[in-house]
Parts: structure tokens; sequence; C-alpha cells
């Protein structure tokens, strides 16, 4: 327990990442299906409006937040060190951080749904309300009094200091801690997106940093950031969401492509279809995503040309998304493809995020836009990007590494049998949603009239959503199933070409008994240029150092929700324990004696 | 006659069973402005669907035609190839082009600027109803906007509290009600009939339950009704339950917050003057009939959470919720 607790070990870190991430994953899928039991049929009650509109904030909030980023984190920590050939990442005790702020600012906006006694609210729920997207100024005190978005932008603020925390951590452990050999053009492709991705973040975040302080300065301290009668403008916070908000969608799609970049080549036991493209691409994504955002904003009424510029761009996006495309369909072209369930993730990945590229191109054109954005056509837009595409992806990176992170083989039946539950289940969930929103249903309505014409549609993706909870159930059973029935994994259970098949499964602590050097990209594969070199041996040639755990990290972290909970309870005394928290854990920390 | 999408004909009314008009559908646009942007739709969707086919083809065909097979040869390790990459690069650029040169087109053709002789009215959104102010004729109405048709409309549109967002599919839109913004719409309804619409920018507690009609009348019946909008209204014949809901009405908190033309000059929920002649209630939730008025008179936010129109304290009496409904039914 206690090594757990203080673990600076990017494996065990990568493990907390996913088994927390994953219950919050749930957490979000429950509260969806909360609201698609809500809009099973047309004036539904199950729940009340204010219930509603908590649920629909919280799922969109919990799961890019607390789900799919933390996800992709936990692959991130886990896999990334293994694939370039390093004992750690660059900081271990930085990565320890990030995971407990993590946590901790999950638990803390999740708090918000069980106490509303302390609040004197009346209900027990007072969880964010305002939308993922929380817009001015509906989340002014003046339209918002209660704790709600208090809770929600406090939690995001300290979430954000553990994506940045983690951001600069992999960006320093990439660059620098790359094998012997492993020049950038050799890193593989998993690791290559978590690198853009990372600088993403990097530079994403402050953004909404920015616009979030803005907020807690309005709402706490009677600033005017986003009240036009002061003579500022609401539009400010739309504009420093969306210039967060939209390179956060590559923040949560890139990952995923690199997972696919990685599962497709291993099972068409063929290399990586112009991997050089791949890789620009996923770079020129990175840049062109900050190019976009106001085409978020086309009923906002920005003008004909901003218009037609911000279409222009979004459009131009699609380019280096199609190229990806065609590589990885050119990757299993004249492959040996072994259908395994990771490789029924990567093509249903594929196979989904099509449609919802292509339903992306009928939103960047503005004036279809106007048609479409706010309604239900969207919410199947971005589910089949981020359902569809992210979460197909990271389960197709779970089914390929969990051998490699547990040491045992996820049963392939039951794989195929969540693979095409949730497939089935997604397609009936969300493609509707297009009919729904073309047919005038718009969207975050906890109710909508039975003369829309859309109740038997609404139906059927609430059926399709049930379905999905039943898949992620055969998911779960897996999981549990191969802990003690799943078969051993073996080094390399897949006769993959990155370094990570190299070693043990799980790793020993160290990693690499002998850090590899790499001549090429695919170092484990035979080509017609190379032999696959020789894995490291079972066993050290001479003992390896490894650090041991820190507590420092983790009492830092704590500093962090009890600062929050200053301005949320207006408590001038908890602010100083929360800044004697951090700095105390902050100052222990940087002191710490090297060896242990 | 409503026009079917082939697809929205066997996707939505077969396969579910469902029929029924639309009313608030996106596919059946019935103003200049719908239609454009419904042409452009169409146009990108039938690239779209084209690209969908070819692609979801080309993978399974891959899938199929090399899956494993015992026995088949470890496959060539190709990295790539230049010139197929250089195509398929060029050709969605290409394919943009042809949707990129028809949306700007219609960008600067659904600017919101109408023609001089259009007809003006001002949109306010509130939390959770419509305000409509139509300049030229001095009316000022809520939840129901009448427009003539074949007459140009250009709606200037803004917010006394939050963002809301304008739209009535088959008509168009939408665009923002922006507090301290003024956005423009500008449509041509093409026929006669009556339209749904609602919010469509999360505004809070009862974003849901905000919507709204449009009417569009021929010329001479919007002449009708404009002429007796312009009115004040009818005086109740005294003794009525009318006469006595009026008494209602002038000695309660009602004044406060609605206008009746010659009885209270409130503006912060919606004018009433002519509330009678409009066929629904809480902006579009309700029809205009005694039961619903009776409940929403009593306790408001009960049909319409966090409703600004809270119970009156202390609460009125069933009777004086009777006279209150005929007197607001009055006012036709």
């Amino acid at each position: 327990m206690k090594s757990w607790l203080t673990t600076t070990d990017h494996k065990r870190i990568g493990l907390l990442y996913f088994f927390t991430a994953f219950a919050f994953f749930l957490i979000g899928g429950i509260e969806a299906l909360v609201i698609r039991a809500q809009l099973a049929q047309p004036n539904g009650h199950l729940v009340t409006a204010e219930t509603y509109n908590q649920l629909f904030t919280m799922h969109g909030t919990t799961m890019v937040f607390l789900a799919l980023m933390p996800l992709s984190a936990s692959f991130f920590n886990y896999i990334v060190p293994l694939q370039i050939g390093a004992r750690d990442v660059a900081f271990p005790r930085l990565n320890a951080f990030s995971y407990w702020v993590f946590l901790l600012g999950g638990l803390f906006l999740n708090a918000s749904w069980l106490v509303g006694p302390l609040f004197h609210a009346g209900t027990l729920n007072v969880a964010p309300d305002g939308g993922w997207f929380g817009y001015a100024n509906l989340t002014e005190r003046q339209f918002s009094p209660g704790p709600n978005i208090d809770f929600w932008l406090l939690g995001l603020q300290i979430l954000g200091i553990s994506s940045l925390a983690a951001g600069f951590n992999f960006i320093v452990t990439i660059l620098n801690l790359r094998a012997p050999g492993m020049r950038m053009m050799r890193v593989p492709a998993f690791t290559w997106m978590t690198l853009v991705t990372q600088f993403l973040v990097i530079t994403a975040f402050p953004v909404i940093t920015v616009g979030l302080a803005f907020l807690m300065f309005d709402r706490f301290f009677g600033a005017h950031f986003y009240v036009h009668e002061a003579g500022a403008t609401p539009i400010l916070w739309q504009h420093l969401f969306w210039l967060f908000g939209h390179p956060e969608v590559y923040i949560l799609i890139l990952p995923a492509m690199g997972i696919v970049s990685d599962v497709l080549p291993t099972f068409a036991r063929k290399p990586l279809f112009g991997y050089t493209v791949v890789v620009y691409s996923g770079v020129l994504i990175g840049f062109m995503g900050w190019g976009v955002w106001s085409h978020h904003m086309f009923s906002v009424g920005l003008g004909p040309i901003a218009d037609s510029v911000f279409s222009a761009t979004t459009m131009l996006i699609a380019v280096p998304t199609g190229v990806k495309i065609f590589n990885w369909i050119a990757t299993l072209w004249g492959g040996d493809i072994r259908g395994t369930t990771a490789l029924h993730f990567a093509v249903g990945f594929i196979a989904m995020f099509i449609i919802g590229g292509l339903s992306g191109v009928t939103h960047a054109s503005p004036p279809t836009d106007l048609q479409q954005t706010d309604t239900y056509y969207v919410v199947a837009h971005i589910h089949y990007v981020l359902f569809g595409g992210t979460i197909m992806g990271l389960f197709a990176g779970i089914y390929y590494w969990w051998p490699k992170m547990t040491g045992r083989l996820l049963s392939e039946t039951l794989g195929k049998w969540h693979f095409w539950l949730q497939f089935v289940g997604m397609n009936l969930a969300f493609f509707p949603m297009h009919f729904i929103g073309l047919l005038g249903m718009p969207r975050r309505v906890y109710t909508y009239s039975p003369e829309l014409g859309v109740s038997d549609l609404n139906l059927l993706s609430t059926i399709g959503a049930f379905l999905i909870a039943l898949s992620i159930f055969v998911f779960l059973v897996n999981l549990l199933r191969t802990r003690t029935h799943g078969q051993r994994a073996g080094n390399d259970p897949w006769g993959g070409a990155t370094l990570e098949w190299s070693i043990a499964s799980p790793p020993p602590v160290y990693n690499f008994s002998v850090i590899p050097t790499v001549a090429n990209r695919l170092p484990r594969w035979k080509t017609e240029h190379h032999e696959p070199m020789r894995d490291p041996p079972a066993t050290p040639p001479a003992p390896i150092h490894v650090p041991g755990g820190s507590w420092w990290p983790m009492l830092a972290a704590f500093g962090l929700p009890i600062l929050a909970l200053a301005p949320l309870t207006h408590t001038l005394w908890l602010a100083l324990v929360g800044a004697a928290v951090l700095l105390a854990g902050i100052y222990l920390w940087a002191f710490e004696p090297f060896e242990v | 006659m409503p026009r079917y999408r082939w697809w929205s004909t066997p996707a939505v009314l077969f396969l579910l069973g469902c029929g029924g008009p639309f009313p608030q559908s996106t596919l059946h646009p019935h103003s200049d402005f719908a239609r454009a942007t419904d042409v452009l739709f169409t146009d990108i969707f039938w690239w779209a669907a084209a690209v969908f086919v070819v692609v979801e083809a080309l993978l399974l065909v891959a899938l199929i035609r090399f899956r494993h097979r015992e026995g088949r040869p470890a496959p060539k390790p190709t990295h790539g190839h230049t010139l197929m990459e250089i195509a398929w690069t060029l050709a969605p650029a290409a394919i943009l082009v042809f949707v990129a040169v028809p949306t700007v087109r219609t960008i600067f053709a659904t600017a919101g600027e109408g023609p001089a002789d259009a007809l003006k009215v001002d949109v306010i959104g509130h939390q959770w109803w419509w305000e409509f102010r139509y300049q030229e004729l001095g009316l000022v109405t809520a939840n129901e906007l009448h427009v003539p048709l074949g007459r140009a409309v250009q709606l200037s549109i803004t917010s006394a509290d939050v963002i809301h967002s304008f739209w009535i599919p088959p008509l168009g839109g939408k665009r923002d009600a922006i507090p301290g913004h003024v956005t423009r719409i500008a449509f041509r309804p093409d026929q006669v009939g009556e339209y749904a619409g609602q919010c469509a920018e999360f505004c809070g507690a009862s974003h849901a339950n905000m919507r709204l009609r449009v009417v569009v009348e021929s010329d001479s019946g919007f002449g009708r009704w404009a002429t007796v909008q312009l009115q004040g209204p009818a005086a109740p014949a005294p003794g009525t339950a009318a006469d006595r809901g009026k008494a209602v009405f002038a000695r309660s908190a009602c004044i406060g917050c609605h206008t009746i033309r010659g009885v209270s000059p409130g503006v912060i929920g919606p004018n009433l003057t002519h509330v009678g002649s409009r066929t629904t209630i809480a902006s579009g939730l309700f029809p205009n009939d005694s039961a619903h008025l009776a409940r929403w008179i009593g306790d408001a936010p009960s049909l319409k959470p966090g409703s600004l129109m809270t119970r009156m304290q202390p609460p009125l009496t069933d009777a004086d919720i009777a006279a209150l409904v005929a007197y607001l039914q009055s006012l036709q």
C-alpha cells in the first residue's frame, strides 16, 4: 500500500491513472445513461431540469478532463518510456504529483454531487450546471449564484495544473531520454503523437487558465471581465474557451491516432505506410488546430469575412486528417491481417472516425453550421469523433498493451463480444442523433415536445446507449477474469516491432536490463534493410539503481484542493493552510535527499 | 408541400413508423435563407456520402482481401509511396474547393442584411421567453412572431440577460442573442403557415422551455393582425369575470412585470396587451386555454423550472385565478 502511495515508477503511475480514469469513465457513463433515460420519451421527468443540466455538464466535463485525457495519460506513462528505451520519465516525482493532482481535482469536482446541504442548497447535488463550455455571462454570479460554477472553475484550475506538469514532463522525457540511436524519425508513432499532444497541452491550457482566472475574479471579487454593462463582452470568454477548446479536441484524438498507428502495423505485419507523412500530418494538425477556434462560434455573427476565413482553415485541417486515414488503409493493404480484438478496435476507430470527420465538414461550412450548431447533429458528430474515435482507439490500446502492463492477455472471445456490442451500440446511440438534430432538436434540453417527431429516434438512441453500457460491462468482466484466468503474455504476444516488446511483461522496475541501442525505426523486425535487434538480457549484467518513492508530491498535491476550498467556502484561513501545505510539500520535495 | 429528402423518408418515416410533419425541421425549408443553407447542405452531403462510400469500401476490401491465411507469405515491408501519398493529399483538397466556393458564396448571401424595404423587427431574448418589437409599427409582442408573406424580414437580435440563440429551422437561423451586441438575420418566407423554433444556446434552468412560433400570414392577414395589436385592450364589461380579473391584475404583483397598455407598464415579463390572441403561453410551452393559464398563474415555476414569475405571496385564491384567466382571455 505505502509503495503505491509513494511510488514514482512510471508504470505504477500509469496503472493508477488507468484505474482512476476508468472509474471516472464509468461515472461519466452513468451520467450519460441517466440523460438518455430522461430523453427516451418526450416530456420525460426522471430528473428535474436543474439536475439534468448538472448531468450533461458533468458528463462532458468528466469525459473530457477525467476520463479520456487521463486514459491517454495512462498510456503516456506506461508505454512512452518503454517505447523510447528509458528507465522512467524525466521527472518521476513530478509525474506522481500530476497523478495526485488529477485524482484530487476529479474528487473535488465530483464532491459537488453530494455536498448541497453544506451550502444550504435544498438539494443534495450542487454539481456544475453551465455546460462543459461554461459560457459567460450565464456563469456570472448574477445568473448562477450557487456554488455549482465555483466547483467547476476551481476543479478545472486544479486539473489544469496536473495536465501542465505532465505536459512538460513528457516533452522533456521524449526529447531527452530516447535510447542511443533513436533519432526523432525513429520514434514510434504513438510516442510522436504523445509529443505533439503535450505541446498542445502546454500551449492550450494556459489559455483556459487565463479565461478561468478572469471568471474567478468576476465571481469572487466582482470584476467585470465578461460583463457587457461594464464595457466588456461575454464573447471574450468564447474566444478564450475555444482557443483552448479546439486544440483540446486534438489533445483528445491525437493519442488515439498514435495508438492506431502502432496497432495496425503490428497486426498487418507491415510497417506503417508513409510513417514520415503520418508524423508530419500529426504535427500539422497540431499547428492548424490553433487556427480554427471560431468555427465553434459561427452563430455568434462575427461577420462574413471572419466566417469565411475560419471556414477555410477548418476545411484545410481535413486534408492532413484524410492523409492519415489513407495511410492507415494502405498499411492494411497487402498485409497479413490478424483479426485480434485490438485490431478490431483500431479498424473501428478508422471506420467511425470517418463519419465524424465527414459530418465535421458539413459544419465547417458556416451557413449549414447555422442549422446544425447547438443541435443533436453536433452531439452525433462529437460522439463519432470522441467515442467512435478516441474511445475506440483507447480500447485498441488497452487490448494491445494490457498484456505488457499486467503480463496476462485479455480474453479474445470476450473482447470480440465487447467490440461488436460497443460497435452496434454506438451506432444505434449516435447515428439517429444526426436526424434528431436535423429535425430540429437542440442539445442540452432536458425535455422536448412530441410534436417534433423525434420521439422514436430518441428511444432508439437510448437503447443504443444501454447497449454501450452492456459492452462496457463485458469489458469489466474480461478485465477481472484476466487477473486469474488470463493467458500468460510472455515478452511479446503480438510480434511487435517496438522496444516495449523486447522486455518482460510486466517489465521489471528498471525496464531495460541494458539500455538498447537503436539502429532503425522497427528495431525488432526483419526488413529488407536489417535484421531484428537482440532483446536485452533477462537479468541485468550490473546492478541498476532505482530511486525509492516519495511522499512529498502527494503532500504538495493536497495543498491545491485545500486552496480551492477557501474561495468556495469564503474561508481565509483555509487559503493559508492550503498554501502552507503546498509550499511544505514543494520544499520537502526539493530538498529530499537523492539517495533513499 | 414539405420536401422529404431521400433518406429522411425511409429512415425516419418507414423504418421507425413515425409519421407526421416535422414543424422544426431544417430539411423542410420555407424561406430563401433556409433554402440556401439546405441547398448547400445537400451539396456537401453528397460529397461526404461519396467520400464515405469510397473510403469505407477501401477499408473493407483491405480487411477481407488481406485477412490472415495459413501459408500466406510474409507481407512485403513497404514503407510508403510518394506519388500515391501526394495523390491522396490533393484529392481531398480538390473536393474541399468544391465545398468551399459555394460555402463562401452562401456566407455572403446569408449575412443578415435584408433589403431596404424589409419589415424590421427587434428580437430580445429573455430567460426564458422572446420579446418582439416592431419598430415601424410601434408594436410589442412576445413569443409569437407574425410576419407577412412575400416581404423580407430583417431581425435585429439581442439579449436582456444571458446569451440565447434565435432559431426557427424552417425559416432560418440561428443567430445568437448576446447582451450588448446586435446580430442580424434576414429572410423572406415563401409559404403561409406556422413554424416552430426554440432557443438553441444553453441559457439556464429552462433552456428547453424557451420556444417560439413564427406565423407567416398573407399580407392582408398580417395587416389585420397588426391593426388589432395596435388597438388598446378592450375594457371588460362591468360585472363580468373578466372585469373582476382586471381588478385582481391591477392590485397584484402582476403589474410590476407585465405591460397591459393603459393598465400597467411593467417590462420584466412579456407584454400582455393582446395575450388572448396568442395560441400558446409560457413561450410556446402550452396551448393558450383556461386550464393551462390557471395552472401557469398559480404556480409557474412548477411548469417552467426557474421561472422568474414565482408563486404569489400570499397565494391567489382559485376565484382570483379564474377571474384573471377570464380577463387575460378577453385581451384579444
